[in-house]
């Protein structure tokens, strides 16, 4: 059995409101091992957003343990937090986040600013991240010039570029038509088959399917957690 | 790290020229007044000084008494208390270095068809060592001349404008004094004015003697109104200014309960006010010119504040893929401080090319040091860190979530 990527146990996180302590999470427990491909799915309000803060470790829990590649990150200072972001977890974002005025070469290759790579170094990564995603040929584009499921492309580029051990998607496919939704969601697949290990929030059942485990938020607990066992057969090849 | 985040700075003050520019104006008028105000007060201290030195340094003029004549009293100048053996006295004592008897009027001066009026100095040659004066052609008569009293003069660059046609060389030629005639023997080094305005090189010089025998006249032979003299040094003045009243109530033979019968008066106490004066104006301007650069300060706040708002997003991404807090502290502050450097570099450039351009102009004395330059290019990299602390404190204070969601 692979190795533990994720390990969650009794994870919560109350917020302080006006009408008092908001639970948001109520003591999760969830490991998700090496290679695994996890779509976390619920409605608003079920906490599925506040536990992938804590896991792209932007957010401290209140109670409970989190376990990132078996170090406990639960109680670490923000530095140590911010570092693993840069080497640990590559982000993707529902709105793609890239920097309007910096060319997609740069974009690419910000987290190599905060690993203190030299700017030579960091551009000609940032464009052999950019032809692993079919982008080859954009480096010196800048974001408005492209299409939103290039800039998606380019986004998982710049998740790629530290090789981490886990992707964190949050909606990726929540900006984009159904096409395009489909074709980002084959390249997840493929970096998936090269095991990067990838967990993605949506609402969506037909971007779910693509997931090979499926869990299920409610009410700040976990209400279902199952094995999508025909996800690698509706899975098309990757088309870049 | 550092170089990627110059890098990012740099990157940043680009993306937004016009926001750039604006943040640098603020600093740009602030450092080049400062250095223009400074340029110009320290300008006005070494016009000050130049007009000092031509009176000559450390100098004391020792004035006889007045008299009373059946209740009349007379001003300082008038009695005939001071006489030449007082001033070969004081010539003896330690840290003096030049005493000089003068007795100076103002006479006609004659030269062919030409009259002129202009200040009659009979004194000895130590006059014109005590008063830093030098010639430009010709020679100093000697202690010679005063003792046979001989008819020689030395005439200022003034008087010798007025008498001679511009091309003619005063040097030789004989002018006259109340019908006396003299040789010019040399032409005086202009020395401009004075601190009073008056011009210090309409002026003849002669021997003592032959001024009171042949021009002025005097009631007691060998007593002279005033006496010039010079200590040896600043420090030495108090003590000189002792033994001088000592040595002359000595010899004077005045009583305790008896009052001075000359006055000796200090004229670099004059010169130090005027020194002090300039020296006030010069620190006024610097701390105008200073308000200008802490304005400009604040503006890099408070375009740094808003930056921060508007890239908030930014921020929070920046955040989300591992920049820690002090990198995002280090990209805000560099920033300020790059705005605010090539602000000052910019303000350095203008507020010296205007200096020169002022001075071009009006012919008003400009001084741009070193030292001045360096103190407000080092105030405003410290004003650039100090205002653009808070902004990129704040920036790196930010929660990463918060900052993602930010619209």
């Amino acid at each position: 059995m692979p190795e533990a990527v994720i390990r969650v146990a009794g994870l919560g996180k109350s917020y302080v409101t006006a009408a008092g302590l908001f639970p948001a999470l109520k003591g999760v427990d969830l490991t998700i091992r090496r290679g695994e491909f996890v779509a976390i799915m619920g409605p608003s309000g079920s906490g599925k957003s506040t536990f992938m803060n804590l896991l792209g470790c932007l957010d401290t829990p209140t109670m409970g343990d989190y376990y990132l590649v078996e170090r406990n990150v639960a109680h670490m200072g923000s530095d140590e937090l911010a570092i693993l972001r840069n080497r640990t977890i590559g982000f993707v974002f529902q709105g793609f986040n890239l920097l309007p005025r910096m060319s997609l070469e740069d974009n690419v290759a910000l987290p190599l600013v905060y690993s203190g790579i030299e700017r030579e170094v960091r551009r000609a990564k940032g464009r052999q991240m950019l032809a692993r995603v079919g982008l080859d040929g954009y480096a010196k584009s800048l974001p408005a010039r492209i299409s939103g499921g290039q800039q998606q492309r380019v986004a998982i580029a710049r998740a790629l570029i530290n090789s981490p051990r886990l992707i964190l998607a949050d909606e990726p496919t929540g900006n984009l038509d159904s096409h395009t939704g489909e074709e980002i969601m084959a390249l997840f697949g493929q970096l998936n088959d090269e095991g990067i290990t990838i967990v993605l929030v949506t609402h969506e059942a037909d971007i779910a399917a693509h997931a090979k485990r499926q869990v299920r938020f409610f009410d700040g607990h976990i209400v279902s957690d199952i094995i999508n066992d025909s996800a690698t057969l509706a899975r098309k090849p990757a088309s870049c | 790290m550092l170089g990627a985040m110059l890098g990012e700075a740099w990157h940043a003050m680009g993306c937004n020229r016009m926001r750039t520019a604006l943040t640098m104006l603020g600093m740009v008028i602030g450092v080049g007044s400062v250095v223009l105000m400074m340029a110009i007060g320290q300008g006005a201290q070494y016009a000050v000084a130049q007009t000092i030195s031509t009176m000559g340094s450390n100098l004391y003029i020792l004035i006889s008494g007045s008299t009373n004549t059946s209740g009349v009293r007379t001003g300082s100048g008038f009695g005939p208390t001071l006489n030449v053996a007082d001033a070969e006295a004081i010539a003896e004592l330690d840290d003096i270095s030049n005493v000089a008897p003068v007795h100076q009027g103002t006479q006609q001066l004659v030269y062919g068809a030409k009259n002129w009026s202009a200040t009659v100095v009979g004194t000895t040659p130590a006059y014109l060592d005590a008063r830093a004066w030098t010639l430009t052609s010709g020679y100093v008569f000697g202690e010679s001349d005063v003792r046979s009293a001989t008819r020689v003069a030395l005439i200022g660059r003034t008087a010798a404008e007025n008498l001679f046609e511009p091309n003619e060389d005063p040097l030789g030629k004989t002018i006259r004094i109340r019908q006396t005639p003299f040789v010019i023997i040399g032409t005086l080094g202009a020395k401009g004015q004075n601190l009073d305005g008056r011009d210090q090189d309409d002026t003849i010089i002669i021997p003592l003697t032959t001024a009171q025998r042949k021009v002025f006249g005097v009631p007691f032979a060998g007593s002279v109104r005033t006496v010039v003299l010079q200590a040896s040094s600043a420090e030495a003045m108090p003590a000189v200014e002792k033994s001088v009243t000592a040595l002359l109530r000595q010899r004077h033979r005045l009583r305790e309960d008896m009052d001075n019968d000359f006055y000796i008066r200090n004229l670099a106490a004059a010169a130090d006010s005027a020194a002090e004066t300039t020296r006030v104006m010069s620190l006024l301007l610097g701390a105008i010119a200073s308000v200008s650069l802490l304005v400009g300060g604040i503006g890099i706040m408070n375009i740094m504040l808003v930056s921060v708002t508007e890239r908030t997003r930014e921020i929070g991404i920046r955040m989300a893929i591992g920049a820690r807090q002090k990198d995002i502290l280090t990209q805000f502050l560099l920033e300020a401080i790059m705005i605010s450097i090539a602000g000052c570099l910019i303000g350095l450039v203008l507020g010296i090319s205007s200096a020169l351009l002022i001075n071009a102009i009006t012919n008003m004395v400009i001084v741009i040091s070193g030292g001045s330059v360096l103190v407000a290019f080092t105030v405003a990299a410290g004003v650039g860190v100090f205002f653009g602390f808070y902004p990129a404190r704040k920036a790196a204070a930010l929660d990463p979530i918060e900052a993602l969601r930010y619209q």
